[in-house]
């Protein structure tokens, strides 16, 4: 067809449907998803007739909007990755066992606050909080515990750490190392992110300049000593779970990365010495077709800033490789039991975004940690969309898509002029420094907020279609007794360990910190004496100082 | 009548870092005429204690999704009845199953509120509690 009678054509539909509508309105004045993106009445080819084919491109080939490898799913799966811990790190062992049992292929560390921000559990600012939220970790001891029978070379293991992921990756380590697997075999993830805690997540200990030198020294340390670790997770998860919009995750998310690659170049790195294991992590929500554009769009404008920006010339720098979870925020409290219907389709759109590795939330999430059944469903869900809906049995399955395509259009034109914003501010630090994305991020969560209040945002089961005198569901239960017990572990620890042994690594280490030395051994040699978290933290902290935020 | 604004702190006990509801909750209650502050992260209940008798506020608004609120919440209300400072009405919200609730107003947490519970509905029940406590003084 001639372009001139298609034009007729589409004319001609566009006065027909204008009629119907005048006998059956449409539902909104305005279809908008979550970054305010129009959604129009039809897509049609001439949404896609201005895509070069570069843009859109081939599995595996840059800018990767249609993933990173050319087969996808149809070699291997993403990896079943369930975030887990509680309590002790023996309770928390058995956990991980069983989920490994159940079919699941890598594991997913939770640590406990005290142990995120660096203070041992008999600290008095960890009071009330031990084993709550993950597993708590003193020293190498409960590290040797949590990983018992655990095979380090077969397994991945992905640790939800930040301010003191040189500590646990050391310990992670020295564990391998007991179990006679040399740092060269282990794979893994820490997530290493100061930036997003100071954005959105809240678990920062010091300053930036000694945040991201710390990082730094991971970045290098690793490219030798643990070259399949990847080395950082860099995430939007927790800005989109703060509030923001899909297109304030990536773009906050994305700038956060320059800033980390401007600063390991500027620490002396090569580019392709340590992007390839820069690695990301983004959020699953709810706008089922925004979502899957924004992880296509995700890996496009990456590539590009890898490319055009820092020249890196090795293929895999310039690959985004992603982990998602699905969104915990958008889960009710009132009634759970639909939160797996909300979740299914959440993981859906990861899967057809192209995620490397999936966390599906528990139904129970808005009320408590999950209980095993819980923790079992999730899990089933990402084995039905795997196994059974033939989702994956080819790339991108969507690419092409009039709709989709150009929505990953306008998610990467929004991204650009976020990030254009703050490199002008001076890069993400300084943006962080002066509140813009926090503030950024206030302004939408409080729309949200109201819109749900108003009803113009429904929410299934919470401002809509209720039920009365629901019956509460089982939830699981820390043992409150566990603080204790982990002090007391603590206590004969201190009893039993080489007391010189642990002073002489922390003078080390505190030398090294006032130096410019590689931090990464001197935290090992410590580790490997058993000081505990705390007291590495704090010799850290009498150099570095404590982040205070604006 | 007393015609002062309401002055409500809004605090975040213990190690937890998600704010994004106690932010909402003190935007809101601002949008409602009363004088807010808002602590930060990582408040032990002593220096929320100190800051709520220094700031002479009437309400303790405590969020905490970590799991930690049967040890932190009522710690808080302990060091103000310490303080005789235990007039300041302490309300709380969170992560908080429905079987901690009782443990939690017996140990004086006026009440407690979960996930998809409006603003205004807080508003309300502050404004509420308030005007009952300068009834009965």
């Amino acid at each position: 067809m001639s372009q001139s009678a298609w034009q007729e054509r589409r004319e001609k539909w566009e006065e027909k449907t204008e009629k119907q509508l005048s006998r059956f309105p449409e539902r909104k004045e305005s279809f908008v998803t979550s970054s305010g993106i129009e959604v129009k009445r039809l897509y049609a080819p001439e949404n896609v007739d201005e895509h070069t084919e570069q843009e859109i491109s081939l599995p595996g080939e840059f800018p990767y909007t249609r993933g990173i490898r050319p087969s996808m799913y149809r070699s291997r799966f993403w990896t079943m990755r369930q975030y887990a811990g509680f309590g002790s790190a023996k309770e928390t062992n058995k956990r991980f066992r069983y989920l490994l049992e159940q079919g699941q292929t890598g594991l997913s560390v939770a640590f406990d606050l005290p142990t995120q921000i660096g203070y041992d559990s008999d600290d008095p600012m960890a009071a009330g909080e031990v084993g709550k939220v993950g597993v708590a970790i003193d020293s190498l001891e409960d590290m040797e515990v949590l990983l018992d029978g655990i095979p380090l070379d077969r397994v991945s293991t992905s640790m939800t750490i930040n301010a003191p992921a040189s500590i646990l990756l050391a310990m992670y380590i020295a564990v391998a190392e007991k179990q006679g697997v040399s740092s060269k075999q282990i794979t893994g993830t820490i997530q290493n992110d100061i930036l997003k805690e100071y954005i959105a997540r809240g678990t920062y200990i010091f300053p930036p300049a000694p945040s991201m030198r710390l990082i730094t020294d991971i970045f290098a340390y690793c490219s030798e000593e643990v070259p399949k670790w990847n080395t950082i997770s860099i995430s939007g998860y927790h800005i989109r779970e703060a509030g923001s919009t899909a297109v304030q995750e990536i773009a906050f998310t994305l700038a956060d990365g320059i800033a980390y690659v401007e600063a390991a170049l500027q620490a002396g790195l090569d580019i392709d010495q340590f992007a390839p294991r820069l690695s990301f992590f983004f959020n699953a929500h709810n706008h089922f077709f925004e979502e899957i554009a924004k992880f296509r769009a995700a890996r496009r404008v990456w590539a590009k800033i890898m490319k055009e920006r820092f020249h890196a010339t090795n293929e895999r720098s310039l690959q985004l490789r992603f982990h998602t979870q699905t969104g915990g925020s958008t889960l009710t409290a009132q009634q759970p039991d639909n939160n797996i219907v909300r979740v299914t389709l959440q993981a859906l759109a990861a899967v057809l975004g192209g995620t490397q590795s999936l966390h599906t939330n528990s139904r129970d999430e808005a009320l408590a940690l999950p209980t095993e059944d819980s923790a079992r469903i999730a899990l089933r869900t990402q084995q039905i969309i795997a196994y059974e809906s033939g989702v994956a049995d080819t790339p991108d399955p969507l690419g092409g898509s009039y709709y989709i395509e150009e929505l990953t259009d306008q998610i990467e034109k929004g991204v650009w002029e976020y990030i254009q914003r703050i490199d002008e501010m001076g890069g993400a630090v300084q943006a962080i420094e002066q509140g813009f994305m926090q503030r950024e991020i206030h302004r939408v969560a409080l729309e949200t907020q109201r819109k749900i209040e108003d009803g113009s945002e429904i929410v299934v089961g919470m401002n809509r279609f209720r039920v009365e005198n629901e019956v509460p569901p089982q939830l699981l239960r820390v043992d409150p007794a566990l603080g204790e017990e982990q002090v007391k572990r603590l206590e004969q620890l201190r009893a039993k360990r080489n007391g010189a042994e642990v002073e002489e690594s922390l003078a080390r280490l505190k030398a090294a910190a006032e130096g410019t030395d590689n931090l990464m051994p001197h935290i090992l040699h410590a580790v490997k004496a058993y000081a505990t978290i705390g007291e590495i933290c704090n010799t850290l902290r009498e150099v570095f100082g404590e982040y205070r935020p604006v | 009548m007393n015609n002062q604004p309401i002055r409500v702190l809004i605090a975040k006990p213990g190690l937890d870092g998600h704010d994004r509801g106690a932010l909402i909750i003190a935007q809101s209650l601002r949008d409602e005429g009363m004088e807010v502050i808002y602590t930060g992260l990582r408040q032990t209940p002593a220096q929320i204690v100190a800051t709520a008798i220094q700031e002479d506020v009437d309400v303790i608004g405590l969020s905490c999704l970590s799991g930690a609120h049967n040890e932190l919440f009522p710690e808080v209300t302990r060091l103000l009845r310490e303080e005789k400072a235990d007039d300041i009405i302490v309300i709380g919200g969170g992560i908080i199953p429905q079987e901690d609730i009782p443990f939690l107003l017996e140990s004086g947490i006026k009440s407690i509120f979960t996930p998809g519970t409006t603003t205004k509905e807080t508003a309300d029940f502050i404004r509420q509690a308030v005007r009952e406590r300068e009834e009965d003084q």
